[in-house]
């Protein structure tokens, strides 16, 4: 498959492709950081994940329409605005989502996956009601429009490097959250040993309320960076909830590092073969070849070594 | 016990004459061809439905991947309809005269040798029951071998009916694409889009779905069966007794994939094609909602709950296309949160006891109290 191009060629190739495949694999860094707080570390299925990314996506899509209508001189930093409130949106609505339903299906994990994809059916017909079938995109600031060249035949786009930033700073925020955190302690605490969390004193439902409200947060913010790199409509977060779950599951729930890894190799993989291959082959066999290696290692790449 | 009926309790015997009649009878009396061919599609889902009671239900493995195999055994027999349709004469305008016509649009010149067994309906129905058996028992060894179960199965099966729906829309001279293969007409020979051609269909369906639902019975009812039910409630105590848990989990997953196979296949045969829409995510997703509200441990159920939420998605479809999804997604938190058995759990705790309870006014001997049947297990104890 790579006859006919130059290996100068072959090298710019792979580095757009490589850049195109870093976009993707901060997509999949983002949804998959909340889900992984919430599967992982709670062991719920949630497959309306997607739903709450859309929920910040048209979030953020409303607030750059206000702030181009209303306050037009800020309008070069309202996606900082949008972020915030992507967060506490799709974070209240996930606190809500616990309350009442998931906080019943604890001990029916299997449940809970039936439970939120009537959820998140729901979900996307409330959005298409509402915000219409067709997909939106959001008027992207002066800043973030254009690209950089870094060689004659390599360019990088701006909102790109973008989002790039911002995930490594979500991640960054995240790691430090669970692992240097006083809430981050409780949190692991209540996950390895329930009762015994709960008999040193920590409020275990509440720990669970706000892990759940956090992890759909950082979902809502994912969407926020969606929006400056793809555009959304209703059904945009369920053809990522596969990919994300396989992630999550590729990299060993538990581990954050497993996760960013396990993003970062499939969606290389996904966006090099594309380029080759056509885009369906590609993620076929991406997909088979993450399907087979868990057939292999079930437990994925990254093992927490915890004594249950 | 007599022997006659070792695997139908009394009642059960009941249920099945009420069903058959239903089936057999009631609708075919009331309802008119287009109606009938309608049903007798629902009722190929119910086909999926038995083998989630028994997989899902009973061992307390739920696959998200059913559609993966409704799709095996519905392409196989699309295959062999298409190729009986794409009879050289048939296709001479084609610049490659007598392979199917999406071939021919997509430049292939020659029948892709996979296909070359469909050709003959002896070896169609034999894949059609091998391959899917053949797929699911592949998936099984890689996982149960390995003491893969619960959420992690369900995620790798959604996958891979992914990847599957991914590859039949990517290769499109091979499988139809999107559009799937479509306009089948004659089955060796006899039409089988005419209104008489489709009630006939619908008996057989009827006839091999009543049969599937007595062999899922058996299996259930079998000391196997027993073993499948301890497994789901304490897996660790069965394997300390010495049994191989995976072996179990095995056959009964391939089991559940002939089933959906079968479905699948009379689906092409009465809806008249196949496409990957029914082999998806969303789809395979669906036949678990549609075992759910049934009650995932009612093969009787199974069968209603499928009538049930197709005829009310018809419904809704017809009348209010916009509330469908939201009474979809507030069926399948319903139907978890509060009656995680299903239209059976309800017939156990309602209608069971009045049932009973004029069966005893009625005898005059005392009969022996009400026979507990797997359905009436009170709780949920997975943990």
């Amino acid at each position: 498959m790579f006859e006919g191009y130059t290996l100068a060629e072959l090298g710019s190739i792979f580095a757009m492709q490589g850049f195109a495949g870093l976009i993707l694999f901060s997509v999949f860094v983002l949804m998959a950081l909340g889900l992984a707080i919430i599967f992982g570390q709670m062991g719920v299925i949630n497959m309306a994940h997607g739903e709450f990314m859309i929920l910040g996506a048209y979030i953020t899509y409303f607030t750059s329409n206000f702030f181009l209508n209303y306050l037009p001189a800020l309008f070069s930093v309202y996606f900082f605005v949008a972020m915030i409130l992507a967060f506490v949106g799709a974070g209240a609505l996930g606190m809500l989502v616990e309350w009442g339903m998931i906080r019943h299906l604890y001990r029916r994990p299997l449940d809970t996956l039936l439970a939120t994809w009537g959820l998140s059916l729901m979900l996307q017909q409330f959005y298409r009601s509402v915000f219409g079938a067709r997909e939106v995109g959001v008027e992207l600031p002066q800043w973030l429009i254009g690209s950089l060249p870094v060689t004659d035949v390599i360019e990088v786009p701006i909102n790109g490097l973008f989002v790039m930033a911002l995930t490594l700073l979500i991640t960054v925020a995240v790691a430090v959250l669970m692992y240097r955190s006083r809430w981050g302690k409780q949190v692991r605490a209540v996950m390895q040993n329930r009762v015994m969390a709960g008999a040193v004193g920590i409020d275990t439902e509440k720990v669970d309320r706000y892990t759940f409200g956090i992890g759909c947060g950082i979902a809502g913010v994912a969407g926020s960076a969606f929006t400056m790199v793809g555009s959304t409509g209703p059904t945009s977060g369920q053809l990522y909830i596969v990919d994300t779950f396989l992630v999550v599951v590729f990299g060993g729930a538990q581990s954050l590092l497993g996760t960013i890894a396990s993003a970062f190799v499939i969606s290389q993989a996904q966006s090099t073969m594309e380029f080759f291959l056509s885009g369906s082959m590609a993620k076929v066999l991406t997909l088979l070849a993450v399907v087979g290696i868990l057939m292999l290692r079930p437990q994925g790449l990254f093992v927490l070594k915890v004594r249950r | 016990m007599r022997s006659g009926n070792i695997f139908l309790k009394r009642n059960e015997v009941v249920f099945v004459v009420i069903l058959s009649a239903l089936l057999l009878v009631v609708f075919p009396m009331a309802l008119d061809s287009f109606r009938l061919n309608l049903v007798g599609k629902y009722l190929t889902y119910a086909f999926v439905a038995l083998g989630l009671v028994l997989c899902w239900g009973n061992a307390g493995i739920l696959s998200l991947g059913q559609g993966i195999f409704f799709g095996l055994g519905g392409y196989g027999m699309a295959m062999f309809l298409k190729l009986e349709a794409s009879s050289p004469e048939h296709t001479a305008i084609q610049s490659t005269p007598g392979i199917p016509d999406f071939m021919d649009w997509n430049q292939i010149t020659e029948l892709p040798a996979f296909w070359l067994p469909f050709h003959s309906l002896t070896l169609t129905i034999v894949a059609i029951l091998v391959v899917p058996a053949v797929f699911a028992w592949i998936i099984g060894v890689a996982m149960f071998k390995r003491r893969v179960g619960g959420v992690y199965f369900a995620i790798i099966t959604q996958a891979i009916a992914a990847i599957l729906t991914i590859l039949i829309v990517g290769q499109q001279g091979y499988t139809g694409g999107i559009n799937g293969i479509t306009d089948l007409r004659t089955l060796k020979g006899w039409d089988i889009r005419t209104d008489f051609a489709k009630e006939v269909l619908y008996f057989v369906n009827v006839a091999l779905l009543l049969g599937c639902l007595l062999l899922a019975q058996f299996v259930r009812r079998s000391k196997y069966g027993r073993i499948l039910v301890a497994i789901r409630d304490k897996e660790d105590r069965v394997r300390f007794s010495g049994y191989d848990v995976s072996n179990f989990k095995i056959f009964i997953f391939c089991f559940a994939s002939v089933l959906a196979a079968i479905g699948g296949a009379m689906f092409t045969l009465q809806v008249g094609f196949m496409s990957p829409s029914f082999v998806g995510i969303v789809p395979s997703i669906e036949m678990v909602i549609y075992c759910a509200v049934g009650g995932r441990l009612s093969l009787f159920g199974a069968v209603y709950g499928t009538l049930f939420v197709n005829y009310a998605k018809t419904i809704f479809s017809e009348s209010f296309p916009e509330l469908w999804l939201f009474a979809m997604g507030a069926l399948f938190i319903g139907v978890v949160m509060a009656f995680p058995n299903g239209l059976a759990g309800l017939w156990q705790a309602y209608a069971q006891p009045w049932f009973d309870r004029i069966g005893q006014r009625g005898a005059p001997r005392p009969i022996s109290p009400a026979p507990i049947s797997p359905t009436a297990a009170p709780a949920e104890r997975r943990t």
